[in-house]
């Protein structure tokens, strides 16, 4: 029965996402290939290229698509929906400022006025250096403490005012030295 | 043999430089030729006196608090590895108040082992729960949990027993186990504490409701604002793979369990248990209608069962040492032990184990010490951002399910978060609106349009904003924003909406004057 139909070849050459660059390209289907056997494979991969390149640019979303057999729109409704996946490139190190309750009793909502007027920018935008990015988060788990910073992965407990100067100074490398010794200053 | 010295590798604890202890210790040992091991065990949850460190001794462990790099040197001086007495000197880890007015059922090793050491796990008596399981046919396992009387620790506090054996019954080749570890709630860390200092303690709950139920696959969705826990999870997993707790033939049983850890990506919702499920499969994190229960078709349309950390801790010890044993603990239809997470602004913030009943006021005076500012008490949020507000006059309610339900509020995952007197409450309530309209999944119209209402309402409740034309002042206001209310707490989806108006409403009535425009210029935000 199938003989009865003739195949006609489709001329149409797929190559979606023409205009990624081509490190890009290869971060996207590096970390396509490692995860998509994967059970529910989307998030794991949109964390891969993350991990590896700091965002996730918009014009990788076809390519994704297009290896996961998904719509644009599956992949553009997921990345859209989650706070921590970026699609613009952040700064080298990304301030996550706790604002939840447990901060608030003890003066994020100060804390949060003074990030943002010292590193001149709103949240989920960068500094005026253009090296921090700000973002908020709410709850770092870690509300006896607060208020509460991730910054590189590291936690930073007590911040005020003072101290976020510094651990910002830290980062700017202005003094560098001091970084390690940065996120040992205790409670005391 | 080598004297054991414990410094934390708790989030924490490194917070406050437990790092940079852990690596001077170990430098100072090395200068002294000395016979010690640094350990990094998890933290014991009494976070003021991070790092906490803690020496082996013939008598006991013995611990020293708030210990900084320049402490290192003197505490060498004056004999700390015998747990000698130095300024520092918390005495005998086991004898602190705070430790030993505790329960710990569920977290009895929390801070005692090293996490990512699954022998260390077996010599503290971990593994037990497992191997009576092993030996258990299916139904069993479930009567089990359903006699212990738990009930589900992330805040529903629905019955643990009656989930699985719906899952058991659940007709299906292919079922699932799903931890929640998407801690969302502020105030609450119980969940981060436990898998960053007894990781093993969850999988082994896991694995045996997968022996209930006849599941082979879990996973964990662990939220990622908390990458050390995530080391510390992966870790653990590996060795628990290692050394035949997970696998194709779990303890030489014959029997399957694979374990993997998910990360979310920053959306509070996905604490949401239905929405949870539609993230590990790949998609937005929509919360989805029920029925069908997730017990019946859940993950990938399986029966699946889906249980927050401390539920799931909870199951080994029920194993262990039997129902009975479990449900003599607490009060009323709340069985067991509740792990309180004391937060916010306080003394001696932490995390206490402690059975169903005591009451709040209890919990602030026998723990918490006061606030961290020194100033009085004004407010209590218990259960998160979706909780109540308590003024000090409910502080005798007793932390139970039923009871504090009754009292107008819920008890949640268990964080109670104190405020000082310098707390607007106003701004309070505008806050869980604001944070209802960042985190609403946008599914339902009640939570994701009404969330946004409702800070414009407060706005004008509060003279922030003017009123338009045709409304007269503050108290339509105050109509409209209860009205409102009324119709998120009842026409939502799921528990955001649902229970927002909790904290918005507890504070109009309890703090109304915090809301009266008249006030206002005296309410100011620190």
């Amino acid at each position: 029965m199938t003989d009865s139909r003739k195949r006609v070849p489709i001329p149409i050459k797929v190559a979606p996402a023409g205009d990624l660059p081509p490190d890009q390209r290869g971060v996207v289907l590096d970390s396509v290939q490692k995860h998509r056997s994967l059970e529910g494979a989307l998030l794991p991969i949109l964390h891969a290229i993350q991990e590896r390149l700091g965002w996730i640019p918009t014009a990788a979303v076809p390519l994704i698509a297009f290896e996961l057999n998904i719509s644009r729109a599956e992949v553009h409704g997921v990345l859209t929906f989650y706070h921590y996946f970026r699609q613009r490139p952040p700064g080298t190190h990304t301030i996550y400022m706790c604002r939840a309750e447990a901060c608030q009793a003890l003066g994020a909502h100060g804390l949060e006025a003074h990030a943002q007027q010292v590193l001149g920018t709103k949240f989920h935008e960068r500094s005026a250096d253009g090296r921090i990015s700000l973002e908020p988060v709410y709850c770092l788990g870690n509300c006896a403490m607060g208020p509460s910073l991730l910054i590189d992965r590291q936690l930073y407990s007590r911040v005020t005012a003072e101290r976020f100067d510094e651990i910002v100074a830290a980062l700017s490398g202005e003094t560098a030295a001091e970084r390690s010794t940065a996120s040992a200053v205790g409670a005391r | 043999m080598s004297v054991k010295v414990y410094v934390p590798r708790e989030a924490t604890a490194r917070s406050l430089g437990a790092d940079a202890v852990a690596r001077s210790i170990a430098e100072e040992v090395a200068r002294r030729g000395a016979a010690v091991e640094v350990v990094r065990n998890g933290s014991r949850g009494m976070f003021w006196l991070e790092p906490l460190v803690e020496v082996e001794t013939g008598s006991g462990r013995f611990g020293y608090g708030q210990v900084q790099v320049r402490d290192v040197p003197e505490l060498f001086a004056s004999g700390f590895l015998r747990g000698e007495t130095h300024r520092l000197s918390q005495g005998p880890v086991a004898s602190i108040d705070y430790l030993k007015r505790q329960e710990r059922l569920t977290c009895p090793r929390l801070g005692v082992v090293d996490p990512t050491s699954l022998q260390d796990y077996v010599a503290h008596g971990g593994g037990a729960g497992l191997r009576r399981a092993l030996s258990l046919p299916p139904a069993e396992i479930v009567r089990q949990v359903t006699d212990s009387g738990l009930r589900g620790r992330g805040g529903a506090a629905f019955p643990t027993g009656i989930k699985w054996q719906t899952a058991l019954q659940a007709p299906g080749e292919r079922k699932y186990i799903v931890c929640n570890a998407d801690e969302g709630d502020s105030g609450t860390f119980a969940d981060r504490l436990l898998i960053e200092g007894d990781p093993f303690c969850l999988i082994e709950g896991m694995t045996i409701a997968g022996l209930a139920i006849g599941a082979t696959r879990g996973y964990i969705y662990l939220r990622c604002e908390y990458p050390n826990a995530f080391d510390i999870l992966n870790a653990a997993v590996a060795q628990a793979y290692q050394g035949g707790y997970l696998g194709a033939d779990v303890l030489g049983s014959g029997r399957t369990f694979e374990l993997e850890v998910r990360l979310g990506a920053g959306a509070y919702i996905c604490g949401e248990e239905t929405s949870l499920l539609e993230s590990l499969e790949g998609k937005r994190g929509q919360v989805r209608f029920r029925p069908p229960l997730p017990a019946i078709e859940g993950l990938f349309k399986c029966p699946t069962i889906i249980n927050n950390v401390i539920t799931f801790a909870s199951v080994p010890i029920i194993l262990e040492r039997g129902a009975a044993f479990y449900r003599d603990y607490g009060a009323g239809r709340s069985r067991g032990t509740l792990t309180i997470q004391l937060a916010g602004n306080v003394a001696h913030g932490g995390l206490i184990e402690r059975a169903f009943g005591m009451s709040l006021r209890e919990l602030l005076d026998d723990y918490g010490g006061g606030t961290f500012s020194g100033r009085p008490i004004r407010a209590v949020q218990v259960g998160g951002p979706l909780g109540a507000y308590w003024p000090p006059s409910k502080f005798d309610t007793p932390l139970d399910y039923e009871t504090f339900a009754a009292a107008g509020g819920m008890i949640g995952h268990g964080g109670v978060v104190v405020f000082d007197d310098t707390v607007d409450m106003a701004a309070q309530a505008r806050y869980a609106m604001e944070f209802c309209a960042i985190e609403s999944c946008g599914k339902c119209t009640p939570c994701r349009i009404g969330s946004t209402r409702g800070v414009e309402v407060i706005d004008r409740l509060i003279g922030a904003s003017p009123v338009p034309d045709g409304y007269s002042g503050a108290d339509s206001q105050e109509v409209l924003l209860r009205e409102l209310c009324d119709t998120m707490q009842y026409g939502s989806l799921c528990a955001l909406g649902g229970l927002i108006p909790l904290p918005v409403l507890s504070a109009l009535d309890h703090f109304s004057e915090d809301f009266h425009q008249s006030n206002r210029h005296r309410v100011s935000r620190s």
